[in-house]
């Protein structure tokens, strides 16, 4: 168990956190046909938009309810109807994700009693997600909660069916591995969201003012039928909880799917939930895996890397690493979660992006997003890209470290990142 | 105190656009978001769009955490020195801190942030949520530069009192009431000017200030491309100001006519006849006949070293149709940057203009240009299509509406990596619109799918 440390500052220097709405719009995206709609000034939308749209380099719809001083004072309840009633003229969406901001939240706007009147054609899910606390992760699992709370409908089960509650961590590239595998073992997975095919990067036959893929609500709908629940990330767990209350079916919890071994588990799960045995690929791709553990060993064994991510996904590299030989030296999380008092780290940091530079000195190797580009100069360490915002590489969409096939990727990126540095 | 300055500053009356409307309220700069759009930025993005490119000052954003978490370090702008100006720095303000009110807070990150990275000073941005639960950000600022012995300096521009332009406007404010007249110069010389507006994206400026310097003009401060805190303290001192390219900041120019008698003109840098003009316009104030022939010789040795280099580009450009979709005055000031390469632009966005802006575009266009309103993506789609235009020239925003439907794109707003301003950066324009045009990618794109032709 590690020492979990909260830096007590008034002011956060290059901030880590991002806020619950832009997580809570991210999620949004993975369903087919939805917009999500920031109930808050315009700027409130217009910076989480230019974030989405500098990460994937994709045409990224999102709406505002335009709060002005005088709106926010006597109400915003007119703003949030006409905003409705607008989008669904204009962009004909399939459903209407709206979040609230901390403008609406320090005002204490009653969304959800204001909705309780209206009467919409589609579904109108609402979210608190107030920008003064929790971050993206927050914002992304919240929205998870609620859809799970109102949209699947109970049914027969479907033996063959599952269910995949997928982390914020989690890119549409890996999301596309996940259900390519549950595919590969013999079950049908209805992934919520799934960014797979909405913000993966591809050409739409027409222009569209919604997502133009991800799941659609009708097979969220149908996903109550699943005989099982497959949730990847910790932040899942509590929609699996939800969802195991209402269908009475079980769940399994990963953390990550990152690494030999938890893959090997993941695997192992299916394989007993299925009653089949695994495909050659995985197979061919698990000797693959081994062979490039043999090769990429000599570079990451004893190497001292500093991290700043999401809780989830800091935990979950974290352990991939010291599981290498490699040595957690800094694990900087922008919000406090029970799983950093496990992560292997000499220290955890509740922090920002200051605490990366200040205990990040002497490492080999920084693993944060774009934003860490400038302390990665400063130290002068090489900078392994992840989590969000990433907006100086292309291919943010479809890339993927799950599996054997994605933990090979990782392998070989972070290898190639020290045999660069060290001049060869 | 701030509703009458908003007020104020929307009735600018050196603004044009305040000029046709008499007492109407559909003035542009005063035109409220629509609820259920996806709108520009806010006015906090305004006043921060302004002032961070003054790089030897730290920018403090007095909000939870959107407003900074989402926005820092996002912008274009390139520093030739200091990078504090990089640096993101916030209160981060918690649900506690909005329960029991945030100034201590904002006290201590003041003192913290001059005692850890001794800025020449700091920018306190006000966002909309302390200015919700009434917090006297201003007091704080005042008792910080007494105590701290720093100028820190107030920018009360919540989000939710407007626009991005009027976040501009409010954010010159705050240079007007507190830095512009602080400072003295080292030296003045015959010929000092400001620059207004300019934010030296991409590092455009680079690509401008020789021309000034090689005609012996003192360029005193740069609001605020490349700034040091200090030049703007001593603005004051300059003999005329040149509005680059903005509507925004007009209130500055105005009021620092009436304060300190100083002049202004509106320029713009792009395209060889703006960028000829804008110098002429210079040497016409300060009729001395010295700085007007070496304007004229500086514009002579350009434009013939300029129609060698563009020479090539031209002729693959000639007749190419493009569609402009950008804000203000870029809608006229890139239109002719275009036709100075042969370019036919048959369409462009009228956003943000001004009655006066429209009827120049009206005579850069001829008859059958378009003339938008910012109508969204699938009007500026069809338009596209009615005019068989080969191009769309617009800002990021619009970049994948382009791309989407299979049209070359070229990226005209503030969050390019690519300078176009000045002599040097019309040839840069040119490369990157004939690269952009005539890529071998679009012919590839275009074709369809063996399986989607009849084989027969």
């Amino acid at each position: 168990m590690s020492k979990v440390v909260t830096t007590v500052k008034p002011v956060a220097t290059n901030p880590l956190k991002l806020s619950q709405p832009l997580g809570a719009s991210l999620a949004f995206l993975g369903i087919k046909g939805a917009i999500p709609l920031l109930h808050g000034s315009q700027g409130c939308t217009a910076f989480a938009k230019v974030m989405l749209v500098r990460h994937f380099r994709e045409s990224v719809p999102l709406a505002t309810t335009a709060l002005t001083e005088v709106s926010t004072i006597l109400g915003g309840e007119e703003n949030i109807k006409k905003s409705i009633e607008v989008l669904l003229e204009k962009a004909k969406p399939q459903l209407i994700g709206l979040c609230s901001t901390a403008l609406s939240e320090v005002r204490g706007e009653d969304v959800a009693g204001i909705l309780k009147t209206c009467n919409f054609p589609i579904p109108v899910l609402y979210v608190s997600t107030p920008d003064f606390c929790g971050s993206l992760s927050d914002g992304y699992s919240r929205v998870v909660e609620a859809i799970v709370k109102t949209l699947p409908q109970a049914g027969a089960l479907n033996p063959r069916q599952v269910t995949l509650l997928l982390g914020s961590d989690l890119t549409p590239g890996e999301v596309a591995d996940l259900k390519q595998l549950v595919a590969a073992m013999g079950l049908t997975p209805i992934a919520i969201p799934d960014l797979s095919t909405s913000m993966d990067g591809h050409l739409a036959d027409s222009y569209q003012g919604v997502s133009t893929g991800g799941v659609t609500v009708e097979e969220i709908q149908q996903a109550g039928r699943s005989a099982f629940v497959l949730a990847i990330g910790e932040t899942m767990r509590q929609a699996a909880k939800l969802w195991q209350e209402r269908f009475q079916v079980p769940y399994a919890l990963f953390a990550g799917v990152t690494g030999l071994e938890a893959t090997d588990r993941l695997i192992h799960c299916l394989m007993t939930w299925s009653g089949n045995t695994v495909p050659e690929l995985y197979r061919w791709q698990r000797r693959q895996l081994l062979d490039a553990l043999l090769d990429t060993h000599f570079y990451i064994t004893g190497k001292r890397i500093a991290l700043a991510l999401e809780p989830n996904q800091l935990s979950v590299m974290s352990h991939f690493l010291a599981g290498m030989g490699a040595e957690i030296q800094v694990a900087v999380s922008p919000t406090r979660t029970p799983q950093l008092e496990h992560i292997p780290a000499a220290t955890v940091i509740v922090g920002d992006l200051g605490d990366l530079q200040a205990h990040g000195a002497g490492a080999d190797l920084l693993i944060t997003s774009s934003r860490g580009v400038p302390i990665a100069k400063a130290l002068g360490i090489p900078l392994l890209r992840m989590g969000f915002p990433i907006f100086d590489r292309l291919g943010n969409g479809l890339r993927s470290y799950v599996g054997y096939r994605g933990t090979m990727q990782l392998l070989f990126d972070i290898s190639n990142l020290f045999l660069e540095a060290e001049g060869h | 105190m701030l509703q009458a300055k908003i007020n104020q500053l929307l009735t600018e009356p050196a603004c044009a656009h305040n000029h046709h409307h008499g007492d109407k309220k559909n003035r542009s700069c005063s035109q409220q978001a629509k609820p259920g759009a996806a709108q520009g930025g806010c006015a906090f993005d305004g006043a921060s769009i302004t002032l961070v490119p003054i790089t030897d000052a730290a920018h403090l954003v007095h909000g939870p955490i959107a407003c900074a978490g989402n926005s820092w370090g996002t912008r274009g702008s390139l520093s030739s020195g200091p990078l504090l100006f990089k640096t993101g720095f916030t209160t981060d303000l918690s649900e506690q801190d909005i329960i029991f009110g945030g100034e201590k807070r904002l006290y201590q990150a003041i003192k913290e942030i001059a005692q850890n990275h001794r800025p020449a000073a700091i920018f306190v941005y006000c966002t909309c949520v302390p200015a919700l639960t009434g917090e006297d950000v201003e007091a704080v600022c005042q008792t910080a530069r007494e105590k701290l012995g720093l100028p820190v300096i107030p920018v009360l521009a919540p989000g939710f009192v407007g626009s991005k332009n009027l976040g501009n406007r409010l954010a010159g404010e705050a240079l007007l009431d507190y830095v512009i007249g602080t400072g003295e110069p080292p030296t003045v010389g015959q010929f000092a000017i400001n620059l207004i507006g300019e934010y030296n994206i991409a590092g455009e400026l680079w690509d401008v200030l020789p021309l000034f310097a090689q005609l012996g003009i003192q360029v005193l401060a740069k609001m605020t491309g490349d700034a040091r805190y200090e030049e703007i303290t001593y603005a004051h001192r300059a003999h005329l100001n040149l509005v680059i390219c903005a509507k925004a900041l007009l209130n500055v120019a105005r009021k620092m006519q009436e304060r300190y008698g100083i002049p202004y003109i509106e320029c713009s840098f792009y395209g060889i006849r703006d960028m000829n003009d804008c110098l002429r316009q210079i040497a016409r104030h300060f009729q001395s006949e010295e700085l007007t022939a070496k304007v004229e010789a500086l514009i002579a040795a350009e434009t013939q070293k300029l129609e060698q280099e563009l020479a090539p580009y031209r002729a693959k450009l000639q007749g190419k149709r493009v569609v402009l979709y950008t804000g203000g005055v870029k809608s006229w000031s890139v239109i002719s940057a275009a036709q100075d390469l042969g370019i036919k632009v048959v369409a462009t966005s009228t956003r943000k203009s001004t009655a006066e802006d429209k009827a120049r575009i009206k005579e850069l266009l001829g008859e059958d240009g378009i003339m938008m309103e910012g109508e969204g993506a699938q009007a500026l789609l069809d338009v596209i299509q009615r005019t068989k235009a080969d191009m769309l020239i617009a800002g990021g925003r619009n970049q994948y509406t382009a791309l989407k439907a299979k049209i070359p794109f070229l990226d005209i707003n503030q969050e390019r990596h690519i300078g176009y301003a000045g002599y040097k950066g019309m040839v840069t324009l040119a490369r990157e619109l004939t690269n952009a045009m005539y890529s071998p990618i679009w012919r590839q794109i275009r074709q369809p799918a063996p399986w989607e032709v009849d084989y027969e």
